[in-house]
């Protein structure tokens, strides 16, 4: 049982107890850097965390663990974040972390000393199909967290258990504090747990140092201000562009391109960033790959994104995917990750985005 | 014979039945130590019975023993106490050189890095050789330049791997050279024979909750002619050295767990020598590849009777820790955690092990509860969970 600490592990933890598992308590140490937190920042990587999840295990009786997983989550998931801001993608360290991290280092872990299951708090549900185990949304539409686990393979689903995904968050934390949890109310943890701040852009900055370019309107080529750094630019982005001229119609400018080789970034009207087709690469199904005909599914491409109805196939390793409704504004490393109703199918990180119709 | 195996007795050890009788005894009276009237005289008789008692037992004075709340306390006093004390004394501008192991408990080695960043002092981290055994020619040498040292800090006997340090040459260098000299004997008290009075060092570390005492007190043996400037200011209780109202039951506690410890010293290392002996021998004879840490004498020359402490290269040993765990065996990694975040011993790197071979490491220590069926469930309980951890492990370079 992967215990972070929060609301929701630490329900989910009592759920396996009541179940009759034999569970044993894990928590994952991301970061050799152990600070106390402050008691508003919210993540899931102090010692206060630790500590809580810790108290949490032995008001349940069952034994705590901690995992040092630093080295692996460094590789696999930071210094992978940090490349993928500098080739100018948008990558979700979340999903990546699930890939890597939970359900294979730690699952494989688990199971080389004999444990038949890992079991997170994450809110999705696993249901068992014809063909094997299926992953399906949440039911709380508004916690459902299918799409950071849309990179799971059909071994490591039969492997999981997610014991929230048929509640909604208010039921979990009633029966926290029912239960006496004292956890009941800690907030939800940040984004991305290693940039506590939730500053992202001083972030990279730190990481890949200053790397001034043009900002350039699209429609006229005009330099517009400077900026000194790619990474701190995300296709659709509105905010932070630090424009002193408004455009010539008055309209709200956004980012429609970001170029890694000339460092420039291009802003426009919003029309610009209507996505009608894309492509993935490195797909991952979770029950059976998709195949070379065009079915119709339900693509997503943010974590708490709207998905809409599109056409997939399978094309050489890829996954060309046409959106019957336009996505406005996606950058390349975004994971698309496609449904057919409620069921998981896969997903794959987007290569390249057609933006004409 | 109990559904589990209590091997970690170097963390903590059982409470004596005769101790925890006078930790009661003591707690049904009313009374501060410190109060003049019939009530503060009868607490005052208790902690001042239990101070001649540990004098005599630890052969020295009752005057040398300055009880604190526990052995990290008493560290911690005895390292920045006696660093202070000496840069007084000395009028010393220039920052001062502190001579200490580099296998050091961290109540000693934690107090002696925070003199280095916070008061400039200049540490020489003394080295070990393969068995954790420090070298006294080397530190010889550094005394022989004495005028800016402030103090040397050894321990009598190492918590992880139990190599016992030549304490007595030590003493007598530093007695030469006129610098204070400090030992921890937390874990040494009880498991080899003690005579402070014979030793003369300036300062010895003792903790009860090792020696089957209560957790929370312990004390710092000085000599009273060394001085220290206090690290807790206050009542000035202690000889002034140190200041708190006196926990007359612990002490009365400790003082009877101390007498046990020193008057069954010999039959009780005999005891656990055995366990440990057989220990050691059915680890080295069914585990393949297993290496014995420490100084690999079973008589006991230079090692505590206690300890047995392992390399299972190809494990880790927060895995098989976990895995013995469940297992029925407490047993432990032996080095720090914070927040139960396993580091690579600092002593084991010291010794020269490297990092992986450090984290493949357990230690187990037996104390006077401990028996043979205890012995016989680690050598069952070994081989599964050595094939489970080495599974983890290529599961994870794989
Ligand atoms: C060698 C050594 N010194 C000091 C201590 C700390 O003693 P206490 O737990 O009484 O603070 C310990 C116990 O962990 C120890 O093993």
């Amino acid at each position: 049982m992967a215990m972070s600490g929060g609301v929701d592990s630490s329900v989910a933890a009592a759920r396996m107890v009541d179940a009759g598992h034999e569970v044993v308590g894990v928590h994952l140490a991301l970061s050799r850097n152990k600070t106390y937190g402050d008691g508003r920042q919210r993540g899931c990587c102090t010692l206060d965390d630790a500590r809580d999840a810790r108290r949490v295990a032995d008001k349940l009786g069952i034994p705590f663990y901690v995992w040092d997983m630093a080295e692996e989550f460094a590789e696999a998931v930071i210094d992978d974040f940090v490349e993928e801001y500098r080739l100018g993608h948008t990558p979700n360290p979340c999903l990546r972390c699930n890939e890597s991290i939970k359900f294979t280092a730690v699952l494989d872990r688990a199971l080389a000393m004999d444990f038949d299951a890992v079991a997170t708090g994450h809110y999705a549900q696993i249901v068992q199909g014809s063909a094997g185990p299926e992953l399906h949304r949440a039911v709380d539409p508004e916690k459902d967290q299918s799409y950071v686990l849309g990179v799971l393979q059909p071994r490591q689903l039969s492997h999981s258990i997610f014991p929230l995904g048929a509640d909604t968050k208010d039921v979990i934390r009633a029966e926290a504090e029912a239960r006496g949890l004292l956890v009941a109310q800690k907030p939800d943890s940040h984004d991305i747990c290693f940039i506590p701040d939730g500053d992202t852009a001083a972030y990279l900055r730190r990481q890949l140092g200053s790397l001034p370019g043009d900002i350039v309107d699209a429609e006229s080529g005009e330099v517009l201000a400077q900026h000194d750094g790619t990474y701190a630019f995300t296709i659709g982005q509105r905010r932070g562009l630090q424009i002193s001229r408004p455009a010539a119609n008055g309209a709200p400018r956004y980012v429609v391109d970001v170029e890694i080789g000339t460092r420039r970034v291009t802003v426009g009207p919003p029309e610009l960033l209507d996505v009608y087709a894309l492509e993935g690469i490195k797909p991952i199904w979770t029950t059976s790959p998709l195949g070379d005909t065009p079915i119709e599914l339900l693509a997503q491409v943010r974590a708490h994104g709207v998905p809409v109805p599109a056409r997939a196939h399978e094309l050489d390793e890829r996954v060309m995917v046409e959106l019957l409704v336009p996505i406005r504004g996606i950058a390349l490393g975004q994971a698309v990750v496609l449904y057919d109703g409620t069921r998981v199918v896969g997903s794959a990180t987007i290569a390249s985005t057609t933006r004409a119709a | 014979m109990s559904d589990r195996s209590y091997l970690d007795h170097a963390a903590t050890t059982a409470m004596l039945p005769a101790a925890r009788a006078a930790w009661i005894a003591a707690s049904e009276h009313l009374g501060n130590p410190s109060s003049l009237h019939a009530a503060g005289r009868f607490a005052r008789k208790v902690v001042e019975e239990s101070r001649e008692s540990i004098a005599a037992d630890l052969k020295t004075r009752p005057s040398a023993v300055i009880f604190t709340a526990g052995g990290t306390e008493a560290d911690n006093l005895a390292v920045k106490g006696l660093y202070w004390h000496r840069q007084q004394t000395l009028g010393a501008k220039e920052p001062l050189r502190v001579l200490a192991s580099a296998i050091e408990h961290h109540a000693v080695m934690d107090p002696v890095a925070w003199l280095g960043d916070h008061e400039g002092a200049m540490i020489e981290w003394l080295g070990v050789d393969r068995e954790a055994r420090v070298n006294t020619t080397a530190i010889g040498e550094l005394l022989s330049n004495n005028s800016d040292v402030a103090l040397c800090t050894v321990m009598w006997a190492n918590n992880e791997v139990g190599t016992i340090e030549p304490i007595e040459r030590i003493a007598e260098l530093c007695k030469e050279h006129e610098v204070p000299f400090h030992t921890d004997a937390v874990q040494a008290l009880g498991q080899v024979p003690m005579n402070l009075g014979a030793l003369g060092a300036d300062a010895v570390t003792v903790s009860s909750h090792k020696v089957g005492g209560p957790f929370g007190v312990g004390a710092l043996i000085v000599n009273p002619a060394t001085g220290f400037t206090p690290v807790l200011h206050g009542g000035g209780q202690e000889r002034d050295v140190r200041s708190g109202t006196l926990d007359a039951p612990a002490i009365a506690a400790f003082a009877v767990a101390i007498k046990h410890a020193v008057e069954h010293q010999v039959e009780h290392a005999q005891h656990l020598r055995e366990l440990r002996n057989k220990l050691v021998q059915g680890v080295l004879a069914t585990v393949p590849g297993v290496v014995l840490n420490g100084d690999p004498d079973l008589l006991d020359g230079g090692r505590l009777p206690a300890n047995a402490h392992f390399s299972f290269p190809g494990c880790e040993g927060d895995s098989l820790l976990m895995l013995l765990d469940a297992a029925g065996v407490d047993c432990s990694t032996g080095s720090a955690c914070t927040a139960g975040i396993p580091e690579a011993s600092h002593v084991l790197l010291a010794m020269g092990v490297d990092e992986r071979t450090s984290r493949a490491s357990l230690r187990f220590s037996f104390g006077y509860p401990s028996t043979s069926a205890d012995v016989d469930r680690v050598i069952a309980a070994l081989p599964g969970a050595i094939e489970r951890a080495s599974r983890a492990v290529s599961s994870r370079s794989a």
